[in-house]
């Protein structure tokens, strides 16, 4: 049990994906414009990542050595597949806004990553605890990027308007604001790590 | 100095310039500019100065105290990004547009990178870049030179005429080269008189602070590229002498482009780095979506100067070509 936690809130904090791993950067600067956006992104991701890590665990044992990563693009696929049709039957709007990346979440590293570092070697239940916990390490910080980048480049919050006063620099919810941004947490970060030892 | 005997490598000839000096008297040949700003548009550019140079000050020794360095604000350094982002910026921005840009320029564009000598842009310029994606509403809005105390009356630069169609030739905009020349027209701050910023380049020449190659080839690759190409009814028929002394042409050849830091060392590599500003420069206001290119053209050539630096290297001395026979 306590190996299952620690497979859970490793991706969250101590191996965060995007900014520790510094992998699925493209979705990350590209949907990080609005928190609607990232939640939905994150969700959507965590939902396939969970579903093929189970699977791909599931059926470690039976996929040839030399032909492992279309195997498992094939998995992912299927699951990216499901996510996409519910999303347009269900959430249309949040379809249009995510756009092209819903379906480029089968490339995602992240997914690709966890399937072949940790799901092709471990059991169903811990593979789907490093699922969850990756997503959710995803999730949450696609989240503190696109708080930032909404507030101060749109001047809005899950989009609401937060005042009449403020003037947003607009350039923070364009491309380049995103890598300022992503740049500037992950350094803050390693400038915390670095002071406290 | 207690040990006299101290033991060092060559050279053991010095002069006593050090950085500080360097920065210092590039200070003060940036004041005249500067003055003859604050007098055509008014006491709003002289707050915007004075917080633009303080906001810079301030956030250099913050960053060098965060990241547990020597506090160097008074080398000068600092003060001059501040100071040339000033000269950036519409005479009648907002005054936390001017802290903002100074901010943005010493912390992110100068100390992320590792501080002085280590940025790879002009911070001023990248600062200025930035806020022009940012604002773009405050950063196009230029004051009506000698409209003292009136907010509200603005006028567009010379160049964003030209690209807008408004005007096609000075006449048109009631402008005379000698406007251009002292600075009566609508612009950046510390870009409009040309009169003030040649005073303070020849300083710098007479100083030897900076070389000519620089801006004698960025100057003369806009002239003639404006010259050849400037014109809608032929080649050669350009009003170069316009493309000169309008926009920050000026500013940029003088004192941006020679910054240390971010320009080729040797000679040769500076007269490639102003050829390439001034074409870029010039593709820019002629057919690029800007009417302006100085600044960017300046950044374009900041992040290739490592690969000047690297096919344009210095003779060593002592080194003889040896021809190979058989080679023509």
């Amino acid at each position: 049990m306590k190996k299952l936690w620690y497979e859970f809130v490793k991706g969250i904090f101590r191996e965060n994906p995007i900014f520790f791993i510094v992998l699925g950067l493209c979705p990350t600067l590209a949907v990080s414009t609005s928190v609607n956006n990232a939640i939905g992104m994150g969700l959507a991701a965590t939902f396939v990542l969970v579903c093929s890590n189970a699977f791909i665990s599931m059926i470690r044992n039976f996929i040839p050595d030399k032909i492992r990563i279309p195997c498992y693009i094939v998995v992912i696929a299927a699951f990216v597949s499901i996510v996409e049709m519910v999303m347009k039957a269900y959430a249309p709007a949040l379809d249009r806004a995510l756009g092209v990346y819903v379906p480029l979440i089968v490339v995602n590293c992240i997914i690709l990553g966890r399937a072949e570092a940790f799901a092709s070697k471990n059991t169903v239940v811990s593979s789907i605890a490093d699922g969850l916990g990756m997503g959710l390490g995803f999730t949450l910080a696609l989240l503190i990027i696109s708080t930032i980048r909404e507030t101060l480049g749109a001047g809005k919050l899950a989009g609401l308007s937060i005042s009449n006063t403020f003037e947003p620099a607009i350039i923070l919810s364009l491309a380049p604001g995103a890598l300022l941004i992503l740049g500037l947490i992950m350094g803050g970060i390693k400038w915390i790590k670095s002071s406290r030892l | 100095m207690d040990n006299k005997f101290f033991v060092s490598s060559s050279p053991h000839i010095a002069k006593k310039e050090d950085v500080s000096i360097v920065m210092w008297t590039v200070n003060l040949a940036l004041a005249p500019a500067g003055i003859i700003g604050i007098y055509i548009f008014g006491l709003h550019s002289l707050l915007l100065v004075a917080a633009s140079t303080i906001a810079a000050v301030l956030t250099e020794a913050f960053m060098q105290n965060a990241r547990r360095q020597k506090v160097t604000v008074s080398d000068g350094s600092a003060f001059m990004t501040g100071l040339l982002l000033a000269y950036n910026l519409p005479p009648n921005c907002p005054l936390w547009i001017g802290v903002i840009g100074s901010f943005f320029a010493i912390a992110i564009a100068k100390q992320a990178f590792g501080g002085l000598g280590r940025n790879i842009f002009n911070p001023a310029l990248a600062s200025r870049a930035f806020l022009l994606a940012a604002w773009p509403k405050h950063m196009t809005v230029f004051a009506k030179p000698f409209a003292y105390g009136v907010d509200a009356v603005t006028q567009a630069t010379p160049l964003s005429l030209l690209k807008e169609g408004k005007a096609s030739g000075l006449v048109d905009m009631g402008l005379s080269y000698w406007d251009l020349f002292i600075g009566n027209r609508g612009g950046s701050l510390g870009e409009v008189c040309i009169l003030a910023l040649l005073l303070g380049g020849l300083y710098l020449l007479y100083k030897r602070i900076i070389t000519w190659h620089t801006p004698l080839s960025f100057i003369l690759t806009v002239g003639i590229f404006t010259w050849a190409f400037g014109s809608k009814q032929g080649f050669f028929q350009g009003d170069f002498l316009f493309h000169i002394l309008s926009g920050g042409l000026m500013l940029g050849a003088i004192f941006m482009a020679t910054d240390y830091v971010t320009s080729p060392i040797t000679k040769n590599g500076q007269v490639i780095f102003g050829v390439c500003c001034g074409l870029l420069t010039g593709i820019i206001r002629i057919w690029g979506g800007y009417p302006e290119g100085v600044c960017y053209s300046i950044l374009i050539m900041n992040s290739v100067v490592p690969l000047i630096d690297r096919f344009v290297k210095p003779r060593r001395y002592g080194i003889v070509k040896v021809r190979e026979e058989g080679k023509s």
